[in-house]
């Protein structure tokens, strides 16, 4: 057989991945290749979009991975996707050298603004790239691991550890917001120039980004997919169950859930990383508990517990933002708010669970 | 308190003040007759007559004397030279607005080629602000006679000692009394004889008033009698300590008072949460809702009624919205509180578009009434009045929603179900009803707690967001379902907020709250005041 | 990733497998033991011993600490005060509730808890033993040995034809079963069983009582059980229980005439058939 059992069974996500190859060489050709004025030409903006969207995708996957299958509702998972985001910001402001506004060869602009004499010690190695995509993982999965550890450890649970996650989240954006932490305070990071050399601006680059984008999510889905298939994915699901059936088997519950946590929190600090090059900034707003839980309602729609669903609804309800935010924006915060309320209410099981129901009824 | 009143008035006075309580209208005419007259020659007067002028017209006590002295110390009295009427000028124009001198009644613009300025040299006016002072000290207005002793206190000339040695042997109001010393003390500190000063550095110890720290500061460095310098170091200690006292007294009030809205803003929760077991991320929004009841009644009523109207009505809009809340989406939801959380911001998010909506994006100011604005002190610490009426406010709230838990039907029937619902049911309790009605409970507390905040920050859309996350933290330390956990540690969390302030500042105090309070769950997962037991478990 | 699997194995306490020593034909030691929950005594000075292959029923009214005493042997609850010893040498109060289900101490739930979007045999799988260690949860296949295990327990508990069958979809009975089933994955020294046939028909309890006669030698079973027509056809050996202590201990028929368990009883008759 040529794809392990795991991956054969799995219809949906071969779907999945086959949009995404289909995707990753079209979206270029479409680009590049196409002359400005065809009609099926796609601008450097749209392709920006669409990056976007499937690093909010990665996103909705990590979540997924930790409310879906463990039953852990986090409200704090945008902390992770931030905090990668700012570690490859990090790098691209180091890349600047003095090219900034005030031609600091070191010192990013808002440092010299702040008559910041030397890099903060925490600053150093970030203009390294290996050194920057290292700490992409590292930060996002340290944080997530000593929360985690001591979390679960003591057995919060619940709407109390969304409560926590969601108190996490908030101290890291007051935090961040504060010039004293330096990272650009309110600003945040921005006014990138380039990435391994390459312009940001360039639409050669944009396109690179979008489908290291694709491979990731590829990749994070795969990640999932497959530690969902193995025993440990049975773990999970008798952990968010009952989590004291699991523990009176044998299984040391806590450290589960923590290693989980924070591999899902490694690939929501990936989804921050390739958003940052894309989206040009990365500032303390990211951290806001909205978008935490706007994640976690993308999970909801696509149906949880599925991770094909993930993706689904975090394309879905970011496509429908896009265009309501700028057709109807009064209308977003409704709609959003109203989707909310009828996914829990009307479909616990999300767009995959309605597809099931009607394929069961068919 | 007339006879204290008059005794304190000196002699002259006694005979016109007594007229003026009790004649008022043909006295006050005769007087003002007198007044003119004394006025009208000062015209003519050179500056030693216009001395002894001045000293009548301090003898005189008409209620305008100050207002005229001040005037013309500042060269502002005229003449209008047509008319020969006295006025006073205000402004520096070539047009300046003009009132009558002695009744005060404005006059209109007047052109100032027209107007006869009354000239005074400098000695003059240094005598004007000595007859002040004592016009001041011997007014029968104990806050008169403080400013008097406080204007002293901000330029002690020697000269003034005496006068403020009479005005002590009669002085009756302790507090000026100890003024009145310490001003005494003061001038003593400046004297040639070393055991005087060094007795009153001891005496001035304690007034944290910069006009006499400053005096004692310098005596305690710069005097050239080691004795004094030791008693000034002494007496400055003693100030220290105090200014110390009230800054801690005064962290402690503002801990106090963070800590009330806070409790505020938590017991709607406790009731729903600790109660229901519902998570209702909608609790900000149904405070900011009562916010906004606070401005719209404000609209209607005039500002100094509108908070006792405020108040319920708040109280029926939120809890009418929770009911809603509760009968439309949560009751599809319970046992699933991950869900309700969710669907429950999906509410807060509504509720938030709703108002943006329909009372625009901008913040509207909701005006604090006029007995609620100001200060007061209380002791030595002066408060703002409308964060001690918050905390009046947020015990009274406290004392009604436990008595209606504890004392009435439906709290009883909701303890009930919190303990124990399908007994509860079984018992005949409509636990349907209960739920409603309890959600109802718990979003009312919030629209009063909106009230309350609607005094202390901006109304506007983001209202609730901000304090969510506050308020939720102060249910899970206190431990859910407990109204006295939620009181402890709402104000736990309020001081300890306001005593990290000084060191670390506003955000950072706020970030090190979080961070202690995501550590304690860690050690506590249930909280300050956890319920314990099987029951406790589901 | 299985680095930090093995590293947090060796800091964390990775209870090694101790075996049971019962030379003293004594399984379970409870002695003097006290919890209390905010001023409650729900174990009152309880002391208790189980014998190696003893199938033990313990029965009480309502709030006489049946389950509370369970919490306490698999470390779900610390007592205040006692010991609680497991063989001659394993202290339970020092190990955590997956240290003590290692160790040989399965515990059925009241409800029946199984996982219910798992099949039959992933449930068994997931409770065999040796299965817990972090490492194995992602690398491992089953070795032919364990899967003749996982199928001799389907056979013991009767699921043979429902292994591929969603645990969710299993009748009640059925899911008491499964339950059972996995507890005997764990290959335990000590069994114990929360009230394994509430809600059960005549036919399945039958059945049920002979699973669990059949369990009782190889090892040790402690039954909590309200239906005394069930105690009696699976148990010589009975506890009371009442208001957290032994209230009485001996065979059924002696208990059933004994006059302060008929007091403890009272108002309860109906438990009698």
């Amino acid at each position: 057989m040529l794809l392990p059992h795991w991956l054969f069974s799995d219809r949906a996500g071969l779907v999945l991945l086959a949009v995404l190859a289909v995707l990753g060489v079209g979206v270029p050709i479409l680009n590049l290749w196409v002359p400005p004025d065809h009609p099926l030409y796609l601008s450097a903006y749209t392709v920006t979009v669409l990056g976007k969207y499937l690093c909010y995708a990665l996103l909705a996957v990590s979540i997924d991975l930790v409310w879906g299958y463990m039953g852990i509702l986090t409200l704090g998972h945008a902390a992770f996707f931030a905090l990668g985001g700012y570690c490859l910001g990090m790098y691209l402001m180091r890349q600047i050298g003095a090219r900034g506004v005030y031609g600091d060869p070191v010192l990013p602009d808002f440092m010299v603004f702040l008559n910041w004499s030397e890099l903060p010690w925490y600053w150093h190695g970030f203009d390294h790239f290996g050194f920057a995509m290292l700490m992409v993982l590292v930060i996002p999965g340290l944080l997530a691991f000593v929360f985690g550890w001591f979390a679960f450890r003591s057995r919060v649970s619940g709407v109390y550890l969304s409560i926590i996650t969601q108190a996490l989240t908030y101290a890291l954006m007051l935090a961040f917001f504060r010039n004293e932490m330096g990272f650009g305070g309110n600003n945040g990071l921005t006014d990138f120039k380039d990435l391994l050399g390459f312009s940001l601006q360039a639409d050669g680059t944009r396109v690179v980004l979008f489908i290291l984008s694709a491979l990731a999510l590829a990749g994070g889905y795969l990640l999932c997919r497959w530690l969902v298939s193995t025993r440990m994915g049975r773990v999970l699901v008798a952990i968010r169950d009952s989590e004291d059936r699991a523990r009176f088997l044998g299984y040391r519950v806590e450290r589960v859930k923590a290693l989980v946590f924070t591999l899902s929190a490694m690939l929501a600090g990936v989804a921050g990383a390739l958003y940052v090059p894309q989206v040009g900034i990365i500032n303390p707003g990211e951290f806001a508990p909205l978008n935490s839980i706007e994640a976690v309602i993308w999970v909801a729609v696509g149906g949880r517990g599925t991770l094909v669903g993930a993706v689904i609804g975090a394309v879905l309800v970011n496509y429908a933002k896009t265009w309501l935010t700028g057709a109807l924006p009064e209308v977003w915060l409704f709609a959003l708010g109203g989707l909310f309320v009828t996914v829990t209410v009307l479909l616990p099981y999300g767009l995959i669970g309605l597809l099931q129901r009607r394929e069961k009824a068919a | 308190m007339v006879s204290r009143t008059l005794f304190r008035a000196g002699l002259t006075g006694l005979a016109s003040l007594l007229l003026v309580l009790f004649m008022p209208l043909p006295v006050q005419a005769a007087d003002d007759e007198a007044l003119r007259a004394a006025l009208t020659q000062l015209r003519e007067a050179d500056f030693s007559e216009k001395a002894a002028l001045v000293e009548t017209l301090v003898g005189m006590d008409h209620p305008r004397v100050a207002t005229i002295l001040n005037a013309l110390a500042e060269s502002r009295l005229f003449y209008v030279t047509e008319t020969s009427r006295i006025v006073i000028g205000l402004g520096d124009d070539v047009e300046i607005a003009i009132e009558d001198a002695i009744t005060g009644e404005a006059l209109g613009q007047a052109v100032k080629r027209d107007l006869d300025r009354i000239r005074v040299n400098n000695r003059l006016r240094s005598l004007i602000e000595n007859q002040l002072a004592s016009l001041g000290l011997a007014s029968a207005d104990p806050q008169q006679r403080k400013a008097a002793v406080e204007a002293f206190l901000r330029s002690p000339k020697p000269e003034g000692a005496a006068r403020l040695k009479a005005r002590l042997d009669v002085e009756s109001d302790q507090k000026i009394q100890e003024l009145l010393t310490a001003a005494l003390a003061l001038v003593d500190l400046t004297g040639t004889d070393a055991a005087a000063r060094a007795q009153a550095a001891k005496a001035l110890g304690g007034w944290t008033q910069p006009e006499i720290r400053g005096p004692l500061l310098r005596a305690a460095a710069e005097d050239s009698d080691a004795a004094v310098r030791q008693a000034a170091q002494t007496a400055l200690a003693k100030t220290e300590f105090r200014l110390q006292m009230l800054g801690w007294a005064e962290t402690l009030f503002f801990g106090l008072s963070l800590g009330s809205v806070l409790i505020l803003a938590a017991i709607g929760l406790a009731v729903t949460f600790g109660v229901m077991g519902v998570i209702n991320m909608a609790h900000g929004e149904l405070m900011m809702l009562g916010a906004y009841t606070t401005w719209l009644t404000q609209q209607w009523l005039p500002v100094n009624w509108s908070l006792p109207v405020a108040v319920p009505l708040a109280f029926l809009v939120a809890a009418l919205v929770g009911i809603a809340i509760e009968r439309g989406v949560i009751r599809f939801l319970y046992g699933r509180p991950l869900e309700t959380l969710l669907a429950t911001f999906g509410i807060s998010l509504i509720l938030q578009q709703a108002v943006r909506s329909i009372f625009s994006p901008l913040n509207r100011s909701v005006a604090t009434p006029d007995w609620m604005s100001g200060t007061i002190l209380l002791g030595p610490l002066e408060v703002t009045l409308n964060r001690l009426v918050i905390i009046g406010f947020c015990i009274a709230v406290f004392t009604l929603l436990w008595l209606a838990l504890q004392r009435t039907r439906l709290g009883l029937e909701v303890r009930a179900v919190a303990q124990n619902r399908a007994m509860a049911r079984a018992m005949g309790v409509r636990s349907a009803r209960v739920d409603a009605l309890t959600f109802g409970l718990g979003s009312g507390i919030a629209g009063v707690a909106g009230v309350a905040l609607s005094q202390l920050t901006n109304v506007g859309p983001n209202l609730g967001q901000n304090y969510i996350v506050d308020s939720f933290m102060v249910v899970v330390f206190g431990g859910v379902g407990n109204l006295w956990g939620a009181m402890v540690a709402g104000l736990s969390l309020g001081v300890a907020n306001k005593l990290l302030e000084p060191w670390s500042g506003a955000v950072l105090a706020k970030i090190l709250v979080l961070v202690f309070l995501i550590l304690f769950i860690q050690k506590r997962p249930r909280g300050l005041f956890p319920q314990r037991g099987r029951a406790a478990e589901v | 990733m299985s680095e930090l699997v093995s590293e947090l194995d060796a800091a964390g306490l990775h209870t090694p497998i101790e075996p049971v020593d019962a030379t003293h034909g004594i399984l379970l030691y409870l002695e003097e033991v006290t919890v209390s929950f905010d001023g409650f005594k729900a174990i009152d000075n309880l002391s208790l011993y189980i014998g190696d292959g003893e199938l033990r029923c313990i029965i009480g009214p309502n709030g006489a600490g049946k389950t509370t005493m369970m919490d306490i042997i698999t470390g779900k609850t610390k007592p205040d005060t006692g010991r609680v010893f497991f063989g001659q040498t394993i202290d339970l109060l020092k190990l955590d509730e997956p240290s003590i289900a290692r160790i040989g101490i399965g515990r059925k739930f009241q409800r029946p808890t199984v996982i219910e979007p798992l099949t039959v045999l992933e449930n068994l799988e997931l409770a065999m033993s040796g299965a817990q260690r972090l490492d194995r949860l992602i690398t491992a296949r089953l070795t032919g040995e364990e899967r003749d295990q996982i199928h001799a327990v389907l056979d013991q508990i009767g699921l043979t034809e429902h292994g591929g069958r969603l645990a969710g979809i299993l009748a009640h009975g059925q899911k008491q079963w499964l339950e059972i089933g996995m507890l005997l994955m764990q290959k335990p020294r000590l069994l114990l069983v929360d009230e394994p046939v509430a809600g059960m028909t005549p036919a399945e309890m039958e059945r049920t009582a002979e699973l669990l006669r059949s369990l009782a030698g190889s090892h040790s079973v402690v039954v909590v059980e309200h239906d005394m027509g069930f105690v009696r056809s699976i148990a010589d050996q009975v506890t009371v229980l009442h208001q957290g202590r032994v209230l009485a201990e001996g065979r059924l028929e002696d208990l059933q005439v004994d006059p302060m368990v008929i007091e403890v009883y009272l108002g309860a008759g109906d438990a009698y058939h």
